[in-house]
């Protein structure tokens, strides 16, 4: 165990390096009209989070993301749950959540827009769209996979629908679902940014438009560098718990 | 014989039917048969008679197509009745819980005071041999652990009826045969009637009081054996010689009806 935290250590610096050698490569080829150094972008990002003008913005961007993530969460797995408790629902369910999986959710912003106007509403929704979908594909064949058996052991218990949900079908199933979330948890943070750059005037991704609008590369970057490290560390620490849960099967 | 009956099966049948095809399995009976309330009964018959169905029928987690089951009196018709123990044939572990939470599983569901339990748990994991693995979980168990880990979070609800599902199947022959001390101990001193299906021959001979022979699917009893053996008894009477006779008469009454299922096999592939 402890060797494999330390393997996990040396692997994520072993990445931060060769991306930043990478990067360096890049800045010298294309030089100061395209991007920055990683030096550079780095002093930038300290002064940017020393100065007062980013944080309302992150601050807007965090609680979209939180609010839209917590809804297609509860969403995700309500739809998942009762589709996997149904196979009736599920046979007919199922083709039309694949369908809407496959629209790009991009063609459905300007109805959000109409029906939630600018704002916080349609970035949070736009987000959780996201989310949502996957989020239920996972957790519906999570619950239907769960062995029979196991089902069987707490009816001969006699144990009710919700201990039953509770106290069974939910852990067994809690590894794929735990995998969906995680899914769900990137695309609903795409989502949000998305919803930011194109109908917004507040958060991450109104200010990484508006950088591209003023060519400020300082700050384009910046922004990029600070969402990458954002996603790729909670990819990394949900990817943990993810392999820590399956481990026991 | 005039003991009381604890579990009737009255012309019991099974069909399922496909969900592809609109033909129907018949999987098992008509069954006519009565276990006596405190009696050890074995069940043999050749793979895919209807073994597995007939004690989910039993334990009321299928209803009968015709026919009826009764238990202590009261039919189940699908209800799953209280006091009722069931070992199944696949791994029923609960892959996300220790050894011990696994055994416990029932017993806190039953709101037992934690003394009564930590026992009933402690006892039923030196009994299966478990001790030591306790904090374990299932992944870290060989099958034939898991298997008598099923066992213990059964025994430890202490029913009035057990039944078993080739319970000793992963099991080496020494093993099986220590385990199936264990089993005759434990149904001596819990008083508990026994269903118990299995493909050994030998451990039907040595462990039941009466055991059924079934025929090929669909499963009926071609016979009932009554093996006389006094209440107290261990895995030593596979000397006397009359284990012997019942083994060869088991035999006697299944090799025809194997031979039938696996030719029926043999032809629908
Ligand atoms: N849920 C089901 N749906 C359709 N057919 C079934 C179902 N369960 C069992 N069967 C069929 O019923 C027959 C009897 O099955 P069962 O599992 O009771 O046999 P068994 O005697 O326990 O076999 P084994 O010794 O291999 O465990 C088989 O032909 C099986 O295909
Ligand atoms: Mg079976």
């Amino acid at each position: 165990m402890k060797a494999q935290t330390r393997n996990a250590a040396i692997n994520t610096v072993l990445l931060l390096v060769l991306v930043t050698a990478a990067w360096q490569l890049l800045y010298w080829s294309f030089g100061d009209a395209a991007l920055r150094s990683p030096a550079q972008t780095l002093a930038y990002t300290v002064k940017l989070f020393s100065g007062e003008m980013i944080w309302p913005h992150l601050r807007e961007t965090m609680a979209a993301f939180a609010v839209a993530l917590l809804l297609a969460a509860v969403i995700g797995l309500s739809i998942g749950f009762t589709l996997g408790y149904n196979r009736f629902a599920a046979d007919v369910f199922e083709p039309m959540l694949v369908a809407l999986y496959s629209i790009p959710k991009i063609t459905l912003y300007p109805i959000l827009l109409l029906m939630f106007g600018l704002g916080m509403p349609a970035k949070v929704a736009f987000g959780a769209i996201h989310g949502i979908i996957p989020i239920a594909l996972f957790t519906m064949n999570a619950v239907r996979n769960v062995r029979v058996v196991l089902i069987k052991t707490g009816l001969v218990l006699n144990l009710g629908r919700g201990e039953m949900v509770r106290s069974i079908l939910f852990p067994a199933a809690l590894p794929e679902i735990f995998t969906g979330l995680r899914v769900g948890f990137s695309l609903t943070l795409i989502g949000t940014l998305l919803g930011e750059m194109f109908a917004s005037q507040r958060g991450l991704g109104y200010l990484l438009m508006n950088a591209i609008g003023l060519h400020n590369i300082d700050l384009l970057m910046a922004l990029t560098t600070i969402l990458i490290v954002f996603a790729a560390t909670a990819s990394i620490v949900l990817l943990h718990y993810d392999r820590k849960i399956h481990a026991r099967l | 014989m005039t003991a009381e009956v604890h579990v009737a099966l009255r012309g019991v049948g099974k069909s399922f039917s496909r969900a592809e095809s609109s033909d129907v399995v018949h999987a098992l009976g008509p069954i006519d048969l009565e276990l006596r309330k405190g009696e050890f009964f074995a069940v043999v018959g050749p793979s895919g008679c209807g073994k597995s169905t007939m004690l989910e029928l039993i334990a009321g987690l299928t209803s009968a197509t015709s026919g009826s089951v009764e238990f202590e009196g009261a039919s189940i018709a699908g209800r799953i009745p209280d006091g009722v123990g069931v070992v199944f044939q696949e791994d029923a572990c609960f892959p996300w819980m220790t050894i011990r939470d696994n055994i416990d599983f029932g017993l806190k569901r039953a709101k037992l005071d934690a003394v009564e339990r930590r026992d009933r748990v402690d006892r039923a994991i030196a009994m299966m041999g478990l001790s030591g693995f306790a904090e374990s979980y299932p992944a870290q168990l060989s099958g034939g652990m898991r298997q008598r880990v099923c066992i213990a979070r059964t025994l430890v609800m202490k029913p009035r009826l057990i039944l078993l599902d080739e319970p000793f199947g992963a099991l080496d022959q020494q093993t099986r045969l220590l385990m199936g001390d264990e089993l005759l101990k434990l149904w001596r001193l819990s008083g508990a009637t026994v269903f118990l299906i299995t493909h050994a021959l030998d451990e039907a001979a040595m462990l039941a009081d009466r055991i059924g022979v079934m025929s090929a699917r669909p499963g009926r009893l071609l016979d009932v054996i009554e093996t006389g053996w006094p209440k107290e008894r261990d895995s030593r009477i596979v000397e006397d010689p009359r284990f012997g006779e019942i083994t060869a008469r088991l035999w006697r009454s299944l090799r025809e009806e194997s031979m039938k299922s696996m030719g029926a096999a043999g032809a629908s592939s």
